[in-house]
């Protein structure tokens, strides 16, 4: 398998300002036990599914292009708080939310595709 | 713009999808749009004076998935067909998506094969070509001349050609969109032009509403009509849809052209605008190229679909 969702997710979390040394491979924050929580949010049909996803802090959203055609996932805020590159078919992409709040993002190649992510 | 009342009843609109694989003669008389099909009609205007240009769109060089695993191989076989055109063509006009997924690599292929042809080529940007650094690579490579935001204009034949960008800073949930700065400009750029110079405008993503539900349609494209609707012959070529759709709304004709790639369904017929699954036998029928035909004198320019395959 290609390293896509490695190198996506180091390019997630420079831009979110994260990368701090070892940051990609350090345990979860203190108060998740053991391994870190993982949610996935699946693109089939040009929609992500789920809509709304709704996390605890420190869960690391995966997301996976299934469509046969290029999509991103692009925060709707300005200034944008991430930025995937494009995911062709069956890549992924993955950061961490360790910030409580709501978080709407959307396909730049299809705005019409938009979904949110709920840290709680 | 002053509001006339009686637009609606002057004004008549024809709205037809036209499907791939009936090549097509499309001329406009009297307000009247005609079409019937190739080897049914002269094909296209004999006179020699005649400008006659190709639209190309939706090279897509990198896909490889159903139902066309070489984006590249119906991207040439396409281009190659132009050599054998009559008159030569004075220009190609690639209303983008040139590549899948911004990649040098794509761009250098589609790039080495139009540089094959020796036409002379204008492009604009589809979103696919948006994917890095909101496409200064493409900019840089395809429209080193264009204004700052990526939107030019040029004379040719007697004919006035603008290039619009309607896939910058796309907005979620939104359609194309054109951009106060672009229409400042185009207002500029037709400031003091003859009405009787016949218009070719190029965007990618449709000027005119196709499917709003999927995205198809320009925002502030009722502006930009607004500042053309003056000219008495404005002809706008898009890609985007990978269909050919055609609509005629007072002097201004719409026409969407074919992708060399793959295509797509029509608005509402699927579940999402994705690649149409066809079979490899009935795939070249629905990817073409347009060639487009102006004779002095006459008030619409003529367009001719031509199929891959027959």
């Amino acid at each position: 398998m290609r390293p896509i969702a490695l190198s996506t997710d180091a390019v997630a979390l420079m831009m979110l300002g994260l990368v701090t040394s070892g940051a990609l491979f350090t345990a979860p924050k203190a108060g998740a036990a053991g391994p870190a929580s993982e949610a996935t949010v699946t693109i089939d049909n040009f929609t992500f599914t789920p809509q709304t996803l709704k996390v605890s802090a420190g869960t690391r959203v995966i997301w996976i292009n299934r469509d046969d055609i290029p999509h991103t996932i692009v925060s709707s805020s300005g200034p944008r708080a991430f930025k995937s590159p494009p995911l062709d078919t069956d890549e992924r992409f993955s950061m961490r939310f360790d910030q409580r709040g709501e978080y709407r993002y959307f396909c730049s190649i299809h705005p019409m595709m938009t979904a949110t992510i709920v840290v709680q | 713009m002053a509001k006339n009342t009686d637009l609606p009843t002057r004004r008549r609109v024809l709205d037809c999808g036209l499907w791939a694989g009936a090549g097509l003669l499309w001329t406009m008389s009297g307000g009247i749009p005609r079409s019937s099909l190739i080897g049914k009609a002269a094909a296209a205007p004999t006179n020699a004076s005649a400008l006659n240009f190709i639209q190309i769109s939706d090279s897509h060089i990198g896909f490889n998935k159903a139902p066309n695993p070489d984006a590249t191989a119906t991207f040439k076989a396409l281009l190659d067909r132009l050599s054998v055109v009559n008159p030569r063509p004075a220009l190609m006009l690639h209303t983008g998506d040139v590549s899948h997924l911004s990649r040098d690599a794509e761009w250098d292929t589609a790039q080495q094969l139009v540089n094959e042809t020796g036409i002379e080529t204008h492009f604009v940007p589809g979103e696919h070509d948006m994917l890095v650094d909101d496409g200064k690579p493409f900019f840089a490579r395809f429209a080193p001349r264009a204004e700052p935001g990526g939107w030019y204009s040029f004379d040719q034949g007697g004919v006035h050609f603008v290039a619009l960008i309607n896939v910058a800073r796309l907005k979620p949930g939104g359609e194309g969109s054109l951009g106060a700065a672009q229409l400042e400009w185009l207002e500029h750029d037709l400031n003091g032009r003859s009405a009787s110079q016949p218009l070719v405008v190029l965007t990618h993503i449709p000027l005119w509403q196709v499917y709003p539900p999927w995205g198809w349609g320009t925002e502030d494209g009722a502006q930009a009509l607004t500042l053309l609707r003056r000219f008495g012959s404005v002809t706008v070529l898009n890609g985007h849809i990978h269909q050919l759709l055609q609509k005629v709304e007072g002097n201004v004709a719409f026409h969407t052209g074919l992708s060399t790639a793959f295509p797509q369904p029509a608005p509402g017929t699927a579940p999402s605008p994705g690649p149409m699954k066809v079979d490899p036998g009935r795939l070249r029928r629905l990817l073409g190229v347009s060639s487009v035909y102006y004779v002095r004198g006459q008030s619409r320019l003529a367009i001719v679909d031509q199929p891959l395959g027959a």
